[in-house]
């Protein structure tokens, strides 16, 4: 039988595309999205569009304001810090850094909670309770200062905090994750799908991943607003990234030392950090309820 | 000619509570025997609570049975026989709505069953998936469509296609009829009707409604609290029935059409 197509300009979108119809009826998600972009490609191509090296001195431009004041200079568009270093260039330098490290670590965390996490909620009994509570506990605790004290064990550097707040993340993904496929397990679909022979892995890709969606880009957004806060306050506190190093952090405590003369050197910084966080959040709701109201419209 | 699927003291006790806790409550079914043959309808009737639910659940390998065994085409099913089992014996679940995934596509749902079952590649089972959503009085579109686009009889429609796409010889049903409003049922109804004719199945129902079970059914199993009281054809269990439970259960259900009359 010839196959029957009345409408031919009938078009069935996939997820994806019922994902992103949604997503662009929130403006404010839209621009933000925009902006998460924007510091991707600066992520990717921050040292192309940097003027000058980060670590470079420029000693006849010692403390210059940005390029709007009077006393500015174009060729330093956001003005240079005490030691002469090209702001504009640290800041890209350290967006790339500060962004691209929590993006590394919330991506790791997240494979490794999730799957950590599915092996628990689909087990049961003595194994999974253990997991559960064990990691009860450590949740209470808050995220910067299980990494404080990692760090405190292991030693100050990038690395040890790069590990420190992924070991920080993970219990939270594997927390959610157990939570959610356990809720998940008891429903009928799960048990149609055993009733077709399908394994433990089987339906955890296929009946349960399609419907965790949601849960993980909540967990994700909380998790890289959590890291970038978290990779910044230690390198703020001189435990992460060290100090020539152009991390946002760090940045920002080395203009505390002439806040009062050259105020610009942390609101810089400190503008950079606040609009990462905003338009991740911001992405984060917008991208939530869009996946929510994709299975409800 | 030979029984499709047949049924010998087929027992399932189930201990609330854990092993320490000595509890005297006790749920124990059978022991239960039947038997069905090809084109053959068997419904079971009885209270809330009196096994129903659970037999169908042995049927289709969900629960272990303590004792007896269940025979398809007289080969004994093993408990660790899945494959076979799945391939032939099939449910419908009481509430569709709660058996289909609501984060994939139907196409992705019935999918499911050809992928672990079938050696079919991509497009042979897109076109399965097509055939069989025709089949039960859909639109292959349909198969891009998610579960909160449906009403609730294309739902049960939908069900019923996962139920019947390996090709079973034996489909279960948990009250497959309940959640629907009189058209509609008897639209699902004749449905399944036609389609046992065409495939041959054999159909094992659970229901509640006794008009239903008498339009359909050839045989009828009558339960309660776990044990069958009556069993036979379905005319003469309607005509003469020998319980006192089956007895009021039939004067009740002529009462309810007598009294619309």
């Amino acid at each position: 039988m010839p196959r029957l197509n009345l409408y031919q300009e009938e078009f069935y979108p996939s997820p994806i595309q019922n994902t992103w119809k949604e997503f662009k009826e929130n403006h404010a998600a839209v621009v933000s999205l925009y902006c998460v972009i924007f510091f991707i490609f600066i992520m990717i191509f921050g040292p192309f569009l940097a003027p000058f090296d980060p670590l470079q001195q420029h000693i006849d431009f010692l403390l210059v304001p940005p390029a709007w004041d009077n006393n500015g200079d174009i060729s330093h568009l956001f003005g240079t810090d005490g030691l002469g270093r090209d702001m504009l260039s640290r800041i890209l330098y350290g967006c790339r850094m500060t962004f691209g490290i929590s993006l590394l670590l919330v991506v790791v965390s997240m494979l490794i909670g999730v799957a950590l996490g599915a092996m628990a909620g689909m087990s049961k009994g003595f194994r999974s309770s253990m997991v559960n509570h064990l990691l009860d506990s450590i949740m209470a605790i808050p995220t910067l200062l299980i990494a404080i004290i990692i760090i405190a064990i292991v030693g100050t550097g990038l690395v040890n905090s790069m590990w420190a707040i992924s070991l920080a993340l993970i219990p939270q993904f594997i927390h959610q994750t157990r939570d959610i496929v356990r809720q998940k397990m008891k429903k009928e679909y799960v048990l149609a799908a055993q009733l077709d022979g399908a394994g433990k892995v089987h339906i955890f890709f296929n009946s349960i991943l399609p419907n965790m969606a949601e849960m993980l880009v909540v967990q994700v957004t909380l998790a890289l607003s959590v890291a970038i806060l978290d990779i910044s306050a230690l390198g703020f506190l001189n435990l992460g990234a060290q100090a020539p190093s152009p991390e946002l952090g760090a940045l920002l405590s080395e203009g505390l030392s002439t806040a009062y003369v050259t105020p610009w050197n942390i609101a810089l910084p400190g503008a950079a950090i606040f609009f990462m966080m905003m338009s991740i959040n911001l992405v984060g709701d917008g991208l939530r309820s869009a996946l929510r109201y994709r299975l409800l419209r | 000619m030979n029984d499709l699927l047949s049924v010998e003291n087929l027992t399932f006790e189930n201990c609330h509570g854990k092993r320490w806790q000595h509890k005297e409550k006790r749920f124990t079914l059978g022991p239960v025997n039947f038997s069905i043959q090809a084109g053959e309808t068997l419904a079971i009737v009885g209270a809330n609570g009196s096994g129903k639910s659970l037999l169908a659940k042995l049927l289709v390998g969900l629960e272990r049975p303590d004792s007896g065994s269940i025979y398809l085409n007289e080969r004994k099913l093993e408990q660790y026989d899945n494959k076979h089992r799945v391939l032939n014996i099939r449910m419908v679940f009481q509430n569709s709505n709660e058996s289909l995934n609501p984060g994939i596509t139907l196409g992705s749902i019935l999918e499911e069953p050809l992928k672990l079952n079938t050696n079919l590649d991509g497009r042979a089972r897109i076109i399965k998936v097509e055939e069989t959503l025709r089949l039960v009085g859909l639109l292959p579109e349909h198969r891009f469509f998610y579960r909160h686009m449906l009403s609730d009889g294309q739902k049960q429609r939908v069900a019923l296609a996962r139920a019947i796409i390996l090709n079973p010889q034996v489909i279960v049903a948990d009250e497959p009829f309940a959640a629907l409003d009189p058209s509609v049922r008897s639209q699902t109804v004749n449905l399944l009707m036609e389609l046992q004719r065409e495939l041959g199945l054999g159909f094992i129902f659970i229901s509640h409604n006794l008009g239903i079970v008498r339009h359909i059914s050839d045989k009828i199993l009558v339960m309660k609290h776990g044990k069958v009281v009556e069993s036979g054809k379905t005319e003469v269990i309607f005509h003469w029935p020998k319980d006192e439970y089956t007895k009021r259960l039939v004067h009740a259900h002529q009462a309810l059409i007598n009294g619309q009359d």
